[in-house]
């Protein structure tokens, strides 16, 4: 985890007339901030030779203590059509039931006649670390016959969760840690058809794609053998391509170090995955896994299906860097487009009693 | 069947008109027909002549087996005094070749006078010994001549297929028909298809298999349910029936009959998405237009995609949403009484299948040293025709081979009657409005003519002169 540096050490974006364009290399002298120091354990020839051990290589152990004290939030977002199995698979990826069917009794299957916006929130433990995790689904999203705009309720939510933070940010008493709701990351469930993405996939990540992190997955990818798969995948990258939608990784984004590992993960997605969340006997192993009648699809098998891809990208390597680009960049987007659209910032909503004017 | 009785009146009498009172031929073509109660007398007591055995005649002239089936003309015309030799001279070549050609028919039995060589062979129903004995008109061979007229047409079947695109709809239609239909198919991506509208597509294509020709037309509907706005996407479809309703009934009323081509769309299979939770509105939008109009036939496509567990709910479930928004879909016939319990209970089963949980595949994978269409994946191979792992031969059997001739037949009857019946009522309120204007116009126009205030014409008189006038109507166009 040699990655937990603060948020400063990032280059922060200055703030341009077109904030679209925000790029990593114009905070050119803060980039090799870490080798510069010397220190953190890099050991470049850079700084002067220590005569000594010091201990500055400790202040990982003092962070992660820090961290696991106050655990850390994540906000995921499911969007995609009824019965892509968008509960299911989140349930599965932190393996426990945390998404909004569970939580509710009436296991209700009608279809709303607008898009709701469901926020389901748990707290996950796991080796002295918790998280508070907040599910954000999305029912009656691409259900309807007419679904023109059915993504502008959710990208109003998504912006609420900017200027929320927005407001906590810029008053004068702030809270020692700012409760984080915006979403960090957006899981899309593309329709396995094995033709292409449909009008509605590419109308919604166009849309919102530059207001939050979006990783297309394939759901339901039982349905497709290993050739349809890998056809299906390439269609699919070629049309992002195409209609200029960049997915989360974002290759703008990218520093030097992340790019040949975000280049890999860029050729596997969108990952085909397979949900379940019951257990099967396999070879004389237990496994989550869906049985049919010609066979029991692994769920954690490589060669079934990506769903141990997809989670050790979203949650073993990359969590902490969906937060931050989140909080960098997709944030400071927001907010400088607020700042210059007012002129200066003041409270626009009416519950703007309490927060008071501060100047910039 | 009024066109039978009528052939075979035409079959009589043009025996008739080529030998005169050659009853006796006419009796031998296996008493096919029945002229006039003259000609059946004359049958019944021919009958009892013996058989004249050891005769040979010079020059028997053609084969007789050949010549019967189709009708042609017996050189002797036998006035009524010599029909005793003809007789027994046709007889003769006919043991002779009853002999040679015993494989041809069933039964060996001994022929008596009574039992002309039947063209029918082995379909003869005649042929049981125990109706040997017994007198028969003959006409039990009605089903035969019929079938063996229609395999000489030929049959035409049309069948639609909607849903969603990427459900598989071209898929099972090749499994389906063993053809590759959709061959120089271009798959359109995303960006060009936002501006594409529901289309309607129609591939035709002949079968033939053992002799019987199938006129074979498969309607495509590409765009159906892929815009973001669906509104109004199965307008297309609909029209597209209506036209095909709207021909036909011009045809059939029109002066030349012969050869009307039947282009009505006979059922139509509409395909469910597995990955929803049963149907949904634009399913259910769908399927209550067009409910009337054609047989609906409601398919779960992509079957192996869910667990067996999986596919009894969702069957259920689309089941009772089918019933709780009063869609009609294609009801099987009931089983006739008489049917022995293995069909009742095939039937039963087919009828607990809907919607057909199918698979398609054109693609041959080999598994446990067998070759067969099925799906490969890395946990296992799924195999089309297998009823464990899909609805399809269910499917099949029912679209082909048992239920053909019955999804036509509703399409007769019921949708194109129901269509006909509206037309016909359209067109009587259209001449009805017609006349009511042109009256008003009339009565307008003498107004402002005569001198005199038209004395107002009370609403009772109107009416009964409305009402006068549609009877009028219905009585010319009826």
């Amino acid at each position: 985890m040699s990655e937990i540096v603060p948020p400063e050490v990032r280059p922060k974006p200055v703030v341009p007339a077109k904030p679209s364009h925000v790029a990593p290399p114009s905070g050119a002298p803060f980039l090799p901030s870490p080798q510069g120091t010397g220190g953190e354990g890099q050991g470049s020839g850079r700084g002067s030779a220590l005569l000594g051990y010091i201990g500055i290589d400790t202040i990982i152990e003092q962070m992660r203590k820090k961290t696991m004290k106050t655990g850390f939030d994540f906000n995921i977002m499911v969007v995609g059509q009824s019965g892509l199995g968008k509960s299911t698979l989140v349930n599965t990826l932190f393996k426990s039931q945390v998404s909004r069917r569970s939580a509710s009794w009436s296991r209700d299957d009608k279809i709303p006649k607008t898009v709701e916006i469901k926020s389901v929130s748990h707290v996950i433990e796991e080796g002295g670390v918790k998280m508070k995790l907040t599910v954000v689904d999305t029912p009656g999203f691409g259900d309807q016959i007419n679904n023109d705009n059915c993504w502008e309720p959710i990208s109003k939510y998504i912006n609420e969760q900017y200027e929320k933070f927005l407001k906590e940010e810029v008053n004068i008493a702030r809270k020692k840690r700012i409760p984080d709701t915006r979403v960090h990351c957006c899981l899309y469930f593309i329709s396995p058809t094995g033709h292409s993405l449909r009008q509605l996939d590419i109308e919604f990540m166009k849309h919102l794609s530059r207001v939050v992190n979006i990783i297309p997955v394939i759901a339901k990818s039982d349905t497709l053998t290993l050739d349809e798969k890998i056809e299906f995948k390439q269609k699919v990258r070629k049309e992002l391509e195409v209609c200029g939608i960049e997915c989360y990784p974002q290759k703008e984004f990218d520093e030097d170090m992340d790019k040949s590992d975000n280049d890999k993960i860029r050729e596997m997605m969108p990952f085909a995955v397979v949900g379940s969340d019951k257990e099967y006997q396999v070879n004389g192993k237990r496994v989550l896994g869906r049985k049919t009648a010609w066979g029991v699809v692994e769920v954690e098998n490589p060669n079934h299906c990506e769903f141990s891809l997809l989670r050790d990208f979203m949650i073993r390597s990359h969590l902490q860097d969906l937060k931050e680009v989140t909080h960098n960049i997709q944030y400071e987007t927001y907010r400088a487009k607020r700042l210059n659209d007012n002129g200066g910032l003041h409270p626009i909503n009416s519950s703007g009693h309490d927060t008071q004017e501060s100047n910039l | 069947m009024e066109h039978l009785s009528s052939t075979t009146n035409r079959f009589v009498n043009a025996m008739y008109r080529q030998r005169g009172k050659s009853f006796l031929k006419y009796k031998q073509l296996s008493s096919l027909a029945i002229g006039d109660c003259e000609d059946a007398e004359l049958a019944y007591t021919m009958r009892d002549l013996p058989p004249r055995a050891g005769h040979t005649f010079p020059g028997s002239e053609m084969p007789m087996m050949d010549r019967e089936p189709d009708g042609s003309s017996h050189p002797h015309t036998p006035g009524t005094p010599t029909f005793t030799r003809p007789l027994s001279r046709s007889l003769e070549p006919e043991l002779v070749r009853r002999s040679q050609l015993s494989s041809m028919s069933s039964l060996d039995s001994p022929m008596s006078p009574s039992r002309p060589k039947s063209p029918w062979g082995r379909f003869d129903p005649y042929d049981s010994a125990e109706d040997q004995d017994k007198e028969y008109v003959g006409f039990a061979t009605l089903p035969n001549q019929v079938h063996r007229k229609s395999v000489k047409k030929g049959f035409a079947f049309t069948l639609m297929v909607a849903g969603e695109s990427g459900l598989g709809k071209s898929t099972l239609v090749n499994s389906l028909f063993l053809t590759d239909l959709y061959k120089d198919r271009k798959m359109l991506n995303a960006e060009e298809r936002i501006s594409q509208t529901v289309e309607i597509t129609k591939h035709t294509v002949s079968i033939e298999e053992k002799g019987v020709k199938l006129r074979l037309t498969i309607v495509d509907t590409p765009g159906f349910g892929d815009a973001v706005n669906n509104t109004e996407c199965w307008r297309a479809v609909e029209d597209y029936i209506d036209q095909q309703f709207e021909q036909y009934f011009r045809d059939e009323s029109g002066l030349n009959r012969k050869n009307i081509q039947d282009n009505r769309v006979h059922c139509c299979l509409y395909f469910i998405s597995p990955f929803g939770h049963g149907l949904r509105p634009m399913d259910v939008e769908f399927m209550k237009t067009l409910h009337e109009k054609v047989n609906i036939v409601p398919v779960l496509a992509k079957a192996d995609s869910l667990t067996p567990e999986e596919v009894r709910k969702i069957k259920m479930k689309i089941c009772e949403e089918i019933e709780r928004f009063d869609i009609n879909i294609y009801q099987f016939p009931e089983c006739d009484s008489d049917e022995d319990e293995e069909i009742k209970l095939q039937h039963q089963e087919l009828k607990d299948s809907i919607p057909f949980a199918v698979i398609g595949s054109n693609v041959q994978v080999e598994s446990q040293g067998r070759r067969f269409r099925g799906r490969q994946y890395p946990w296992g191979v799924v195999e089309v025709e297998n009823p464990e792992h899909s609805d399809f031969l269910k499917l099949r059997n029912m679209l082909v081979r048992t239920h053909m001739q019955d999804l036509k037949d509703v399409t007769r009857e019921t949708h194109y009657e129901n269509y006909r019946a509206q037309c016909i009522q359209n067109m009587t309120h259209m001449v009805v409005r017609e006349r009511k204007r042109s009256l008003c116009n009339r009565v307008r126009d003498s107004a402002s003519d005569l001198p005199l205030p038209l004395v107002p014409v009370d609403s009772n008189t109107e009416r009964l002169i409305w009402e006068k006038d549609e009877e009028v109507i219905l009585f010319s166009l009826a």
